[in-house]
């Protein structure tokens, strides 16, 4: 892991003082941060609130049809890292990414690369529900409609349909969809935001501890969903909650301070941690 | 000048009640090293004395202004010769009385002076003359008499201090309930005279008539003597021009929020906000004047231009010019409503690859709607209630009209034309402006509470 | 490291979204320029209302602060002032200055002989120069029995004809000023006998139908007493009122119809308020119209609503750890807010104050339903004189057909509008000095 000392190299050149501080600190990484079939690929990652540093040298891959968790106490940076894999950090004013983040091949901070389209490919799904004040199916109907993905009505209302059954929403929501989404349990917005997401058939979903506002019932369902999704999505998923990190995924990376201080197989992770900090956590010692 | 003079001798008597309220307490209490066992601190003694002296005296010299010239007017009524008042309408026995109190008073008679109204006069100023003197000994004895009953309750164990702040604390009572009576004296007042009006002159013409001409008769026979009170062509009138200025400002001022709000930078938005807003300080009798003498001869010159007639006096100038006083309230309306949209919904839009203009128009427009019509429909009220711009701009001719650029009349203009020409304050075209007074609160009522329980509603979705 | 980009996934079906997406891009961010350029235009348009309003006020109005005056040799005679040589003030203010004006202009022309022309060469100076002649010898007694070269007031025609408002070129009967007139102001001109000097008879006379006689001071001093004793009425009644709904009241039914209350008054239309105005202070209460006093009960009761408002908001941004330490060292309800939380949320008060009294000032509708549109040429000197406010003196200039008004209306605008910007100042700073951070 070179990288790290290198990286360190580069940053002292053209850092503040400041900066510097805070960055001395990064961490090397345990364990292999890489997967069999990478669709993101993410090197020496850095990411920026103005002078304050939120993530320092992170490298990780999310790989095709696999689950990634991302673990960590709170306020180490995963959801950070996490918004800065479809750009969602460029709304935040002051926000700097830098390092290199590619999806397929594709470095999703060059200049050039337009984050409307990198969206529909990397879809993300939020800590709280966030339904559009519309009706059930135009909540899911407004992404194949701005991207224009469908030609007429039947199609549309096809890819709802598919979209809502995927997300294992349909039985609940076919007879009013025409109620506002708003409406709605906590679960059953949730899973309708997913089925917004999937509706624009992104690549990549990330999700924001997309259970932390729901209770354990709507959670195992959400949960089952994501396990099923796998066969079509790579996942990136933000928890609080070490149990659904070893339910759902397949690798976990733990978090600490805005270092990625280990990454592995989940069941490796959580059985025979190898960093002291990863076993603390999981062990409860604090978080 | 005597009522200052009065109040400043009230005044006197309440620092000096004051005084001796506070070295009688420490009087009684046995002297200054004594003064631990007083139960109050002794200025509230003093106050309480204050309070005693002042009080009670500026009630009644409040109810004797307020009232005086009433009993006077009543008790020269009576004793008016009566075949002066005989055979006369009760307008003209107010046109003869107020003849009296200007003789009294040294001012220009509007009749000539007969000797009857001359001894009325010279009563009224005698009236006037015993009633100040009488004013001036019963709230000098009041005063006194109040802080010389303090000054005999002043005991060391009187609770000064609670009942100092209980008279404080009703003050404030009063004060706050001010509000209430404000209302209470609108709706009385307006509503009075208007009851007045209607039974000169039925509702349904005042509501449904089309003919609106109140300075000229038309028939000897006709209702109210004086002309016709058909209400419509006014109402349409205000409608065309806050329509108009609707048109005008709704549009510039929602985009211009959106954009201060979403796009531009902060340097540019701490510039531009403040800027657009100071039209909102700008006095209305400023944009009335631009309108008349700017934006009206242009229009003119700009229909003549292309074949058009327009009214030098056109519903299209006073409107466009009322829409840019409403720019900054929509826009600083429609900023609040905009800024209340949680980010998580923007967000939420903008990961399934929304650009933001998308986001806007399809995600934060739409859930900030309620709010934004609540602050139309309020500037809807302001609009139909903006009187300078209209007097100024709009005319007086009331045309039942959909040509803007014709010119038309407003409720709010016919108000001002009916109160300020020379009249009698009991004819049927004064009491029309009450009426039309009315008609106006009743409506903008409606519109702000319907608009102001919407915005609360939409507040709370969002908290 | 496994830096390598993976080679595209098979399955088809992402492609395909992607493509679509990409495809239809273009037009979506056209579409996204021309919704960003329509909020730029709307702002745009916004400024360019704020700088039109501006530059057509003060282009029109700045002329006002000169005035023409015609320079003349005045023969003021000892025995045609003062014959008695006792130099009483009463014998001096007698005297006819009016004809010394017109035998010196006569001097300037003196081929002029005709009743008529003689008429219409008097009509050169303002019909009140004469009276300006008079202050100015009762000023300065030692002119009388010399011939000084006095500026004498100018018509308001000959006013607009000099500062190029009545164009001299256009057909005779376009314009109010004849050529035998245009022929004598010139040659006044070429003898240097015509001059714009600044106008202290705008800034210290009351109003008058002689445009060039007119002033804003009566109208200014309307304004002062009006707001003042506004200012002495509301500041106490909201800061109470506030003080009682914000710390003390209970909640309950009356306090909430209070709350409703104020909230609609501050959107009732002004001119209802000159409604309740006429009919309750004037009407039942008998108090004289167009007086500073009835107004400033009007303003008042309109201004309400906004102090109370916003007082209660500077009570709110008052921690309420500093209640609760002077109630823990004991001191009474009351004692709390008068010693520790009015002190801290004064300013904010005064804040509030200030921008309720800046509306005030450039009220006007409900003034007119009270009689303040009198013509009132007296300035006023206490709160129930006769008076009349700067707005309404506009609206009143305004409609007037002379087009030396029009000048003098912008510049009472500016005259406004300047202290409309200064109170807003001064609210500014007084938010800026005094903003607390808890």
């Amino acid at each position: 892991m070179s990288t790290t000392v290198e990286a360190m190299d580069k940053a002292m050149s053209v850092m503040t003082s400041a900066e510097l501080a805070s960055a001395q600190h990064s961490r090397e990484t345990v364990g292999d941060f890489t997967a069999a079939e990478p669709r993101m690929v993410c090197r020496n990652v850095d990411v920026w609130y103005g002078n304050k540093q939120a993530i320092k040298n992170v490298s990780l891959d999310i790989g095709k049809n696999e689950v990634v968790s991302m673990i960590g106490p709170s306020g180490c940076g995963k959801s950070t890292f996490l918004r800065s894999l479809n750009r969602m950090n460029d709304t935040i004013v002051d926000c700097r990414v830098t390092g290199s983040i590619q999806l397929d091949g594709e470095e999703i901070y060059d200049k050039k690369l337009d984050p409307v389209p990198l969206r529909a490919r990397v879809g993300m799904v939020f800590q709280k529900p966030n339904p559009f004040p519309k009706s059930i199916y135009e909540n899911v109907a407004y992404g194949p409609r701005i991207h224009g993905l469908t030609n007429n009505k039947a199609e549309l209302d096809e890819l709802v349909e598919a979209s809502l059954q995927k997300a294992g929403l349909w039985k609940e929501v076919k007879e009013r969809l025409d109620q506002p989404g708003t409406g709605l349990s906590g679960g059953q917005q949730q899973r309708l935001c997913i089925a917004r997401t999937i509706a624009v058939s992104p690549e990549v979903i990330l999700m924001d501890e997309p259970c932390s506002a729901l209770d354990p019932i709507a959670t195992a369902i959400v949960e089952e969903l994501i396990d099923e999704l796998r066969q079509n999505y790579s996942i990136a998923i933000v928890t609080h909650s070490m149990q659904q990190a070893a339910r759902v995924s397949q690798r976990t990376a733990y978090f600490h301070l805005g270092d990625l201080i280990e990454v592995g197989e989940t069941n490796h992770i959580f059985t025979n941690p190898q960093h002291k900090l990863t076993e603390d956590y999981i062990t409860g010692r604090f978080g | 000048m005597h009522t200052w003079t009065l109040i400043l001798l009230l005044l006197a008597v309440m620092a000096l009640a004051y005084h001796l309220g506070m070295k009688r307490a420490i009087t009684r209490v046995g002297g200054l090293k004594q003064i631990n066992h007083l139960h109050s601190l002794p200025a509230y003694y003093g106050v309480y004395a204050a309070l005693w002296a002042g009080i009670p005296a500026l009630l009644l010299l409040g109810l004797w202004l307020g009232f005086q010239d009433h009993f006077i007017t009543a008790l020269v009524t009576a004793q008016l010769p009566p075949d002066l008042v005989a055979a006369q309408s009760a307008g003209q026995i107010d046109l003869i009385l107020n003849d009296i109190k200007n003789l009294a008073t040294g001012n220009i008679v509007s009749a000539t002076v007969t000797p009857e109204i001359q001894a009325a006069a010279t009563q009224f100023a005698r009236f006037e003359e015993l009633s100040t003197q009488a004013q001036w000994l019963a709230v000098l004895a009041l005063a006194l008499g109040g802080a010389s009953f303090a000054w005999s309750r002043t005991e060391p164990q009187m609770r000064a201090r609670n009942r100092v702040e209980s008279v404080f604390l009703v003050i404030m009572v009063i004060f706050s309930s001010l509000a209430i009576l404000t209302t209470l004296g609108i709706v009385l007042s307006v509503l009075f005279e208007s009851l007045r009006f209607f039974e000169l002159v039925s509702p349904l013409e005042f509501f449904f008539g089309t003919n609106w001409s109140p300075q000229i008769a038309l028939r000897a026979d006709q209702v109210g003597a004086t002309g016709a009170f058909g209400a419509i062509p006014l109402f349409t009138g205000t409608l065309m021009v806050s329509l108009i200025a609707m048109v005008v400002a709704v549009p510039i001022g929602l985009m211009s929020a959106i954009y201060l709000s979403e796009y531009a930078s902060r340097s540019v938005r701490a510039i531009a906000k403040p800027i657009i807003e100071v039209l909102a300080g700008i006095p209305t009798v400023v944009y009335g004047f631009f309108a008349a003498l700017t934006v009206a001869p242009v229009i003119r010159e700009l229909g003549a231009a292309v074949g058009l007639e327009v009214a030098s006096e056109s519903a299209l100038a006073a409107g466009l010019v009322m829409g840019v006083m409403i720019i900054p309230f929509i826009s600083s309306l429609a900023d609040d409503v905009i800024n209340a949209v949680p980010q998580a919904l923007r967000d939420g839009s903008y990961a399934l690859g929304a650009t933001q203009s998308e986001t806007i128009r399809l995600v934060v427009i739409p859930a900030a709607l309620p709010g934004i019509v609540g602050g139309i429909l309020l500037a809807v009220s302001r609009a139909i209630g903006e009187t300078m711009i209209v007097v100024m701009a709009a005319g007086m001719a009331a045309n039942l009209t959909a040509n803007p650029l014709d010119s038309v009349t407003t409720v709010t203009v016919q108000i001002v034309t009916l109160l300020t020409g020379d009249q009698e304050f009991d004819s049927a075209k004064t009491l029309a402006a009450f009426a039309l007074g009315l008609t106006l609160f009743v409506v903008t009522l409606a519109l702000n509470v319907l608009a102001l329980s919407i915005v609360r509603k939409y507040r709370e979705q969002y908290e | 490291m496994n830096n390598t980009p993976s080679p595209p996934p098979a399955s088809d079906a992402p492609r395909r979204t992607i493509d679509i997406v990409n495809a239809s891009l273009k037009r979506r961010y056209a579409r996204e320029r021309r919704f960003r350029r329509l909020g730029a235009f709307a702002v745009a348009l916004g400024l360019s209302f704020v700088v039109l309003l501006f530059t057509d006020i003060v282009s029109k109005g700045y002329t006002a602060f000169a005035q023409t005056y015609i320079q003349l040799p005045l023969n003021l005679s000892a025995e045609v002032i003062d014959p008695s040589g006792s130099r009483e003030p009463a014998t001096l203010a007698a005297a006819n200055y009016t004809k010394l004006i017109r035998d010196a202009l006569r001097q300037q022309f003196p081929d002029l002989t005709e009743r008529q022309a003689l008429r219409r060469l008097y009509a050169l100076v303002s019909v009140g120069a004469g009276d300006l002649v008079r202050e100015q010898v009762l000023a300065e007694p030692a002119l009388i029995g010399t011939t000084p070269e006095l500026w004498v007031l100018a018509d308001d025609d000959i006013d607009m004809l000099v500062k190029g408002n009545i164009d001299r070129t256009a057909a005779p009967e376009d314009r109010r000023v004849s050529d035998e007139t245009i022929g004598w102001v010139t040659q006044l001109e070429q003898q240097g006998r015509v001059a714009k000097r600044f106008n202290t008879i705008f800034l210290t006379h009351g109003t008058s139908r002689e445009p060039e006689l007119a002033g804003i001071a009566g109208a200014l001093m309307g304004s002062f007493y009006t707001l003042l004793l506004t200012l002495l009425l509301s500041f106490p009644i909201g800061v109470g009122a506030a003080l009682y709904l914000e710390e003390f009241a209970p909640k309950n039914r009356w306090t909430d119809l209070i709350e409703v209350n104020i909230n609609n008054l501050a959107a009732v239309p002004s001119i209802v308020f000159g409604l309740l105005g006429l009919a309750v202070f004037i009407g039942f209460f008998g108090i004289p119209r167009s007086t500073p006093l009835v107004a400033a009960l009007v303003m008042t009761i309109m201004t309400l609503p906004t102090i109370i408002i916003a007082s209660r908001v500077a009570l709110k941004s008052v921690p309420p750890s500093i209640r609760e330490a002077a109630l823990g060292v004991g001191a009474s309800a009351l004692q709390t807010q008068f010693h520790h939380v009015l002190p801290l949320a004064l300013p904010g008060m005064l804040t509030g104050a200030i921008i309720g009294m800046a509306r005030a000032l450039g009220e006007s509708a409900p003034l007119l339903m009270i009689g303040m549109i009198a013509f009132i040429v007296d300035i006023p000197s206490g709160f129930t004189d006769s008076a009349t406010v700067l707005p309404v003196q506009i609206f009143l200039w305004a409609d007037s057909p002379e087009r030396a008004f029009v000048e003098r209306t912008s510049a009472a605008i500016i005259v406004l509008l300047a202290f409309l910007f200064l109170m807003n100042l001064a609210a500014v700073l007084l938010r800026r000095k005094f903003e607390r951070r808890w």
